[in-house]
């Protein structure tokens, strides 16, 4: 059942002026409740723009989007769509504003009119879910942590909230390779774990192969493909062509069979190059 | 939402206006601002118009977008208005109790609107046609003889260009800011004064953070180019006024010098 459906959606900024600008052209698609979606795009694809509409922020030019069964043109039903939809910002470290950590993950709790002793319960498990340690950092002032534990603590404001789906606009972006991993392992388990929906906004290749189970590539405000990754990452030259590119494996696999090597190219993570060449190793 | 274009943002273009020296176009909207607030007759108003009209033709920049602008501050031509009409003594043309509208109050509401609507115009002329880049360096060269008295021009010139440089990134932050604490449920701008006061901090907190962490950085920038504000700096692209600067500047100080004539012919 989708979660989310978008029926030929278009969007335009700045519309009847000399700043009119398509950001969206005719997109149609549907993301399936419990899912891990991605959705790729060089900048300007309109990646960004298309999750706005997810929790109500914009509303669509023309067409239509559905979110847990809401339509987002309602006016008063798209305002409380961020109780269901919880949306991380691209550098989201950068809206924090209360004088502690606790305060800032509170935020939105409070605003769901919860109890101080819920607020509480929400803010603590939020905290650990990101791997800050509650205690550690509660009292702390946001802007006293490293740029890393801004971004996490700001990712709990968010997961505190409880959403049915959360979308995070690159959300691992300018973090060290640990930091990166762990952060999608825990989105992940915390998806499994809650059964919630993931939309994933990135242009990277290795998280998209490694955590999406569905992935829609934007082009110049449409949709290109629609597709499971391996199938995807077959068009290595399309995905050129759009200024995107193929996982490392798949490159490795391309390149064995370019000098005439006979490997499968729809590998997607390391551990299923390891074994499709020991495979190989082990015919020959 | 805060729209993407600000009142007034400039519209690149390659008009006639678009083409001619800043401070050709500083100098124009000074003297003709001069000539609409001296003119007091209906036919002075009406060649003022057209004068005007014919640049914002010359700019080929769409009518509605001035018109748009001048809508942006009705309020204000409303009630200049309203008060002219209902507040001058004289031949009371229709009344309703205490508030009388006169026959000269109408007419000096309707030359306050004018003037304002003439002036709003003018300014527009300017900001839509010219970047504020070339702006600035046009102020400054106009600036330029009061650097001898101490007045430190260049310094003044680069404020204000990176004032105006900043404006688009704030306001692009502003409504990402805003957006992201929508996205938590903050409810901005509702509620009573305090609450709305206390909603705004949300917004508020992380824009100031943003702007200082932004001038720091570009801070870091010019210090690592080495800048020194004022020391004998060259422009890349010098301000050099051409035949069509002058006839400009000709035809323009030849309606202000009618204009101010005209005032005085009726003062005698």
């Amino acid at each position: 059942m989708p979660v989310i459906r978008v029926e030929n959606l278009t969007h335009i900024y700045s519309r009847g002026t000399p700043f009119e600008v398509t950001s969206l052209d005719n997109v149609s698609l549907e993301i399936q409740r419990g899912g891990f979606y991605a959705l790729v795009g060089a900048t300007g694809s309109g990646k960004s723009t298309l999750v706005q509409h997810f929790n109500g922020i914009l509303a669509p030019t023309t067409g239509k989007v559905w979110v847990c069964g809401i339509d987002v043109a309602n006016k008063r039903l798209r305002r409380e769509l961020w109780r269901k939809v919880g949306l991380v910002f691209q550098q989201p470290e950068h809206q924090l504003f209360e004088e502690t950590v606790f305060d800032d993950v509170a935020f939105g709790p409070r605003n769901l009119g919860l109890s101080a002793k819920e607020v509480r319960e929400r803010v603590f498990d939020a905290l650990r879910l990101v791997g800050l340690d509650p205690d550690e950092v509660e009292q702390t002032s946001p802007f006293r942590l490293s740029g890393g534990m801004r971004r996490k603590a700001a990712i709990a404001g968010v997961l505190a909230l409880h959403p049915e789906v959360l979308a995070l606009d690159e959300p691992a972006a300018g973090l060290d390779p640990l930091s990166r991993r762990q952060l999608m392992e825990r989105i992940d388990h915390f998806r499994m774990d809650r059964g919630i929906t993931v939309v994933l906004v990135t242009h990277n290749m290795e998280e998209v192969a490694r955590w999406a189970d569905r992935v829609a590539v934007l082009h110049k405000g449409r949709l290109a493909m629609e597709a499971a990754p391996r199938e995807i990452f077959n068009k290595a030259e399309e995905l050129r062509a759009m200024g995107l590119d193929v996982p490392a494996t798949v490159e490795l696999m391309l390149c064995l069979q370019a000098r005439g090597v006979p490997v499968r190219t729809s590998v997607l993570t390391t551990d299923e190059a390891v074994e499709e060449i020991a495979g190989l190793l082990n015919r020959t | 939402m805060i729209s993407s274009i600000t009142f007034g943002q400039f519209i690149p273009g390659n008009s006639l206006l678009h083409r001619l020296d800043p401070r050709t176009k500083v100098i124009c909207v000074i003297a003709t601002a001069i000539a609409v607030v001296s003119i007091v007759k209906w036919y002075e108003f009406a060649i003022l118009a057209v004068f005007i009209f014919l640049s914002m033709i010359l700019s080929r920049i769409p009518a509605r977008i001035f018109f748009r602008g001048l809508f942006s501050i009705w309020l204000l031509l409303v009630v200049t208005f309203s008060l002219q009409a209902l507040l001058t003594p004289g031949e009371v043309l229709f009344g309703l109790g205490a508030l009388k509208i006169t026959r000269e109050g109408l007419a000096a509401g309707c030359q306050i609107f004018l003037r304002l609507a003439l002036l709003i115009l003018i300014a527009f002329l300017l900001t839509l046609t010219t970047s504020p880049i070339s702006l600035t360096a046009g102020l400054e060269s106009i600036l330029a003889p009061l650097k001898r008295a101490g007045v430190p021009t260049h310094e003044l010139a680069m404020m204000m260009t990176i004032a105006l440089r900043f404006v688009p990134t704030l306001l692009t932050e502003a409504e990402k800011v805003i957006k992201a604490q929508q996205s938590r449920g903050a409810g901005l701008g509702s509620g009573e004064v305090v609450e709305r006061v206390k909603g705004l901090l949300p917004l508020f907190v992380p824009l100031f953070a943003g702007a200082l962490r932004r001038a720091e950085e570009l801070a870091v920038a010019m210090e690592a180019r080495c800048y020194r504000g004022g020391a004998n700096r060259t422009r890349m692209n010098s301000l050099v006024l051409e035949l069509p600067d002058y006839v400009t500047l000709g035809i323009t100080f030849a309606v202000l010098a009618m204009s101010v004539w005209l005032r005085f012919q009726n003062r005698l």
